[in-house]
């Protein structure tokens, strides 16, 4: 019998290192992608590792599994924390871990045999989608439990993230996904043509902004103040932040169907939410970086700050970049060029995984009840390679994607194209190459991680000493 | 009164549903409850030791 006096710190752990396994999965992955992108005939002759299949592993495996881990270690961690209680929900929590890390390997096997629905980031099939709602479900009931059971009066703002994150995925993925089976492989979606493209977009901008960035709000919520010692810079900011966020990122969808067949106003309507999106944004951001006012000296020795802050810097970047892009005119240039996929990255790998391994290298430690990682200098190195990879990755995709909007965009004075598209193919592949670079430095990073990982959680010995005695309670 | 003039007067009362927000969050009567919730962070580092403790030697 478990004592109600102790949290569950299993569960936590399970999912914190599966984040790390699923990180370097999903990156390969995408360094593979990245590779083929840059030697196009790389794998010639074998469906299964053809580009097409695996992109979509590639963006399923880095959101879902690595970020959704990263997620889940981390709201069950701080719900328990925050609440001062043990998680509720008895067997429904290893089910969450084991029905995640079943759908996740399930995806592994659909999609490169080319089982797919075809809708991005909502890619994975009909008993897979089924299998997700009944984890989503048991994840709802498992957080929401343990917050009816909470021994503080407040429920603390990183909680409210967490929460509409969980509840906006469900319903997102509730709506989107429906969808009328034909095999067991094979559905179709319920919605025709511009109102399926607005449904599915609607989902994936607040696949967006509610799993990419409200559930890693709720880890920044928690983790900047814990790691610098002193409370959020404004609580009442947070709450302001909280609110406006989630009004408003609703709303923003339509900025991915600019010039479509999408109504012309819902575009407009995207796009003004889409540029109101800053100002929460920056709040948010402004508030964890000023977090550490007053103790700016702490940055220059603590490695895991470092990638908590730096990855609120990027957080500011690509929120800044986001509205921008999303003005039709910028998109216009913008749409369909590899500037989109420098954006996303410096969200993904500049904000989403920076946070989640500055939170994890935090976590670790104190999961095992060690003072500290086994290295701190390879936390160090590990920041460096992460920051350094981002930049070139999206420095480069900057330059490839303004070239390719120019020159798709350019006409002779007699109104013919003056690039053909395979002209602007070839003048990206320099861009490849520094990409596929930028890539290979962030995924190192992950293999310095996963070794200082488990040289942590195998260093016993002093470890039991660190913990001071407590009264008994 | 046709559909437009409501489209408009939802966007009025989301304004207004904002700022009634932020007169909320930052009044008076707010501080200290917030005060507190802002440390709970920091508050429950005994029930973490104990869980460690026990974990370990598991």
């Amino acid at each position: 019998m478990e004592s109600q006096a102790t949290y569950n710190y299993k569960i936590v752990r399970q999912f914190a290192f599966m984040t790390v396994i699923w990180g370097i999965v999903g990156m390969l992955v995408g360094v593979i992608v990245a590779a083929q992108l840059a030697f196009p005939t790389l794998t010639d002759g074998i469906s299964f590792l053809s580009y097409g299949r695996l992109r979509p592993l590639h963006t399923n495996a880095v959101i879902f599994a690595f970020g959704g881990s990263a997620l889940f270690a981390t709201s069950y961690y701080v719900v328990q924390r925050t609440c001062q209680t043990r998680l509720w929900g008895g067997p429904l929590v290893p089910l969450t871990f084991w029905g995640w890390n079943l759908v996740i390997v399930l995806a592994a096997i659909t999609l490169p045999l080319g089982i797919t629905s075809s809708k991005e980031y909502a890619e994975l099939e009909w008993p897979i989608d089924l299998l997700i709602t009944v984890i989503w479900v048991s994840y709802a009931l498992v957080f929401f439990g343990t917050i009816v059971k909470r021994k503080t009066p407040h429920i603390y703002v990183a909680n409210w993230f967490y929460g509409a994150f969980i509840l906006v995925v469900a319903l997102l993925h509730l709506v989107n996904s429906a969808a009328i089976p034909v095999t067991l492989t094979k559905s179709y979606s319920l919605y025709p043509g511009a109102i399926d493209a607005m449904i599915q977009w609607w989902y994936g901008h607040n696949a967006v902004g509610f799993f990419l960035t409200a559930g890693f709000l709720g880890i920044m919520y928690y983790f900047v103040p814990k790691q610098a010692g002193r409370p959020v810079f404004s609580y009442r900011l947070s709450v302001v932040h909280f609110w406006a966020l989630v009004s408003t990122y609703m709303w923003a969808g339509p900025h991915h169907l600019h010039y479509t067949a999408l109504p012309n106003w819902t575009q407009s309507v995207g796009m003004v939410f889409s540029l109101i999106l800053l100002a929460p944004s920056w709040g948010g951001m402004i508030n964890g970086i000023m977090t550490l006012s007053g103790a700016w000296h702490k940055l220059r020795t603590d490695p895991v700050l470092k990638f908590l802050i730096v990855s609120l810097s990027f957080y500011g970047m690509s929120t800044f970049e986001g509205p921008m892009m999303s003005i039709k005119t910028v998109n216009a240039l913008s749409h369909y060029t590899d500037w989109t996929v420098g954006h996303v990255h410096s969200g993904a790998l500049g904000w989403v995984a920076m946070v989640s391994i500055g939170a994890l290298y935090s976590l670790f430690p104190k999961l095992y009840g060690r003072e500290g990682m086994f290295s701190k200098g390879l936390v160090e190195l590990h920041f460096w390679i992460a920051t350094i990879g981002t930049v070139l990755y999206i420095a480069a995709m900057w330059i490839a994607g303004v070239m390719q909007g120019l020159m798709w965009r350019a006409v002779n004075a007699d109104g013919t194209l003056t690039y053909s598209f395979i002209e602007s193919v070839e003048r990206t592949y320099p861009f490849y190459y520094i990409r596929l670079l930028g890539g290979i430095l962030f995924l190192s990073g992950m293999f310095i991680m996963i070794y200082n990982v488990v040289r942590t959680i195998s260093n016993k010995g002093e470890a039991d000493e660190a913990i001071p005695q407590v009264a008994a309670h | 009164m046709d559909i437009n003039d409501f489209r408009s007067l939802q966007t009025v009362l989301a304004f207004i549903a904002f700022i009634g927000i932020v007169i909320w969050a930052y009044s008076k009567r707010r501080k200290k409850s917030f005060d507190d919730a802002a440390n709970l962070p920091f508050a429950d580092e005994d029930q973490h030791e104990s869980t460690v403790k026990r974990e370990n030697k598991k």
